[in-house]
């Protein structure tokens, strides 16, 4: 197994050695997932790739972009019922100037980490308390969402709730292209592509040229990703194309896509530390507006500053720098006393930076 | 929340829900978005809900096959 594995690796390294040294001028690739960003430290391939390719990673982080603002309204509806508030692992650590879950907690107040969204609904089964789901996720995770929401509607349960922070990726890309950030070809997320097919992002490459391919997990799927978008760059062609082939359909899932729609209208929303996308958040319909909290309790509009002076967050979810480039990296700002949100989920760069940091060189040696 | 790369096998369907299994450790997930998956297919699993059947299970099987589409140097 390891070595038709390490065959195959050295294979595609030495076809994109030679690709690269083809093409020969810089080459910037993107990801925008934080499990591809983890099989790329892992696999250690930034240090495999010829000096002239060079990843970077984009918004891949769905708790990091959250806004301060919503965490912190969902803390003050909190405060004025009683609930039971649940929230995933990642999203329960982010920090806010008005403290994390985890410091509500501390308060006194009933926060639980779920590890599905079907968790938390089966605790409003058991329970007579109000349960609150605070639903962060792009689109993997508001099919879950629109699931539990359809069962919720179908038996009638009243003492479910969600506060709906839920985004979609490609209008992230879209925004970086037209904000300045240089991007040659995209790494696409291969599980939010499960959920919304090749078709979802094609507009991107017909509308802005930007060469695609739909990736999956493996180191050896990202190298091969790699070689099929220099491929489409050394032969000038403007693709997507579907490395995942082996989950991921041309149309998606089309069950998920319609739950969503069912329940979910598309709006302009805040990204925490990259500002106002156009057309990125998901919020309940009107008809189902009753299922989000914020219809029955309030908050007070808020403004709070994203992130601490000096913290690098929003340069690094507009790939615009890696987390080595920011001076409080490794030093004040680690996993056991994270600075900004990139450096708490384990989806955020600076958290995935940080892991992977004291490793040597990738086990794959570099062929050229 | 973060993507979980690795396939389970369905061992056991019960309603809307399946019990699937990683090598020995075993799972509960939602097939809602899976309608036709039976038992022994290989699902993509996040946060708790099957979303997708799995094709192929082994991921050096399709690399290789994409690697003969290509046409690169042979080894």
């Amino acid at each position: 197994m390891m070595n038709k594995r390490s065959a195959l690796a050295r294979r595609i390294v030495e076809e994109i050695n030679e690709i690269a040294r083809a093409i020969g001028r810089e080459v910037r690739i993107m990801d925008i997932c934080g499990t591809h960003e983890d099989t790329i430290n892992r696999g250690g391939i930034r240090e495999i790739l010829p000096r002239n390719i060079h990843l970077f990673a984009g918004p891949g982080c769905p708790v990091c972009i959250t806004p301060v603002e919503d965490i912190a309204a969902m803390m003050k509806i909190a405060e004025q019922k009683d609930m039971i508030v649940t929230t995933f692992g990642d999203m329960y650590r982010i920090p806010t100037p008005r403290g994390s879950f985890s410091d509500f907690r501390a308060r006194g107040y009933d926060v639980r980490v779920v590890y599905s969204i079907y968790d938390a609904y089966r605790l409003a089964l058991k329970n007579d308390r109000l349960v609150v789901h605070f639903s962060p996720g792009f689109e993997t995770t508001t099919a879950p969402t629109a699931g539990i929401l359809s069962e919720v509607v179908e038996r009638k349960i009243e003492n479910f709730r969600i506060y709906s922070v839920h985004r979609l990726t490609p209008p992230a890309v879209e925004y970086l292209l037209k904000e300045g950030t240089r991007i040659d070809a995209l790494i696409t997320p291969g599980h939010v592509s499960a959920i919304i097919g090749v078709r979802g992002w094609r507009y991107l490459t017909e509308n802005y040229g930007i060469p695609q391919v739909i990736s999956g997990f493996d180191p050896l799927d990202v190298l091969l990703s790699i070689l099929m978008l220099l491929k489409m760059i050394q032969e000038g062609r403007k693709d997507i194309e579907n490395e995942y082939s082996r989950v991921v359909e041309e149309d998606g899932n089309i069950e998920a896509q319609e739950k969503i729609e069912r329940f979910f209208t598309v709006r302009d929303a805040k990204w925490r530390a990259l500002g106002i996308i156009p057309k990125s958040g998901l919020y309940l319909r009107d008809e189902y507006q009753w299922l989000d909290i914020r219809s029955e309790i309030d908050a007070p509009a808020m403004e709070l500053p994203d992130l601490e002076a000096g913290c690098r967050c929003g340069e690094i979810l507009r790939g615009l720098a890696l987390p080595d480039e920011c001076p409080l990296f490794g030093r004040v700002c680690t996993p056991s006393t994270p600075v900004g949100p990139c450096m708490v989920s384990s989806e955020g760069t600076c958290s995935v930076f940080y892991k992977y940091r004291k490793r040597g060189m990738g086990a794959m040696e570099n062929g050229g | 929340m973060m993507c979980l790369a690795i396939p389970g096998k369905v061992i056991k369907i019960c309603g809307s829900t399946a019990i699937i299994d990683y090598g020995g450790v075993r799972r509960e997930a939602r097939i809602d978005f899976v309608p036709d998956v039976k038992v022994g297919d290989y699902v993509i699993v996040h946060t708790g809900f099957a979303i997708e059947i799995l094709k192929e299970k082994d991921a050096l099987e399709s690399i290789n096959a994409w690697m003969e589409v290509l046409g690169g140097n042979d080894e």
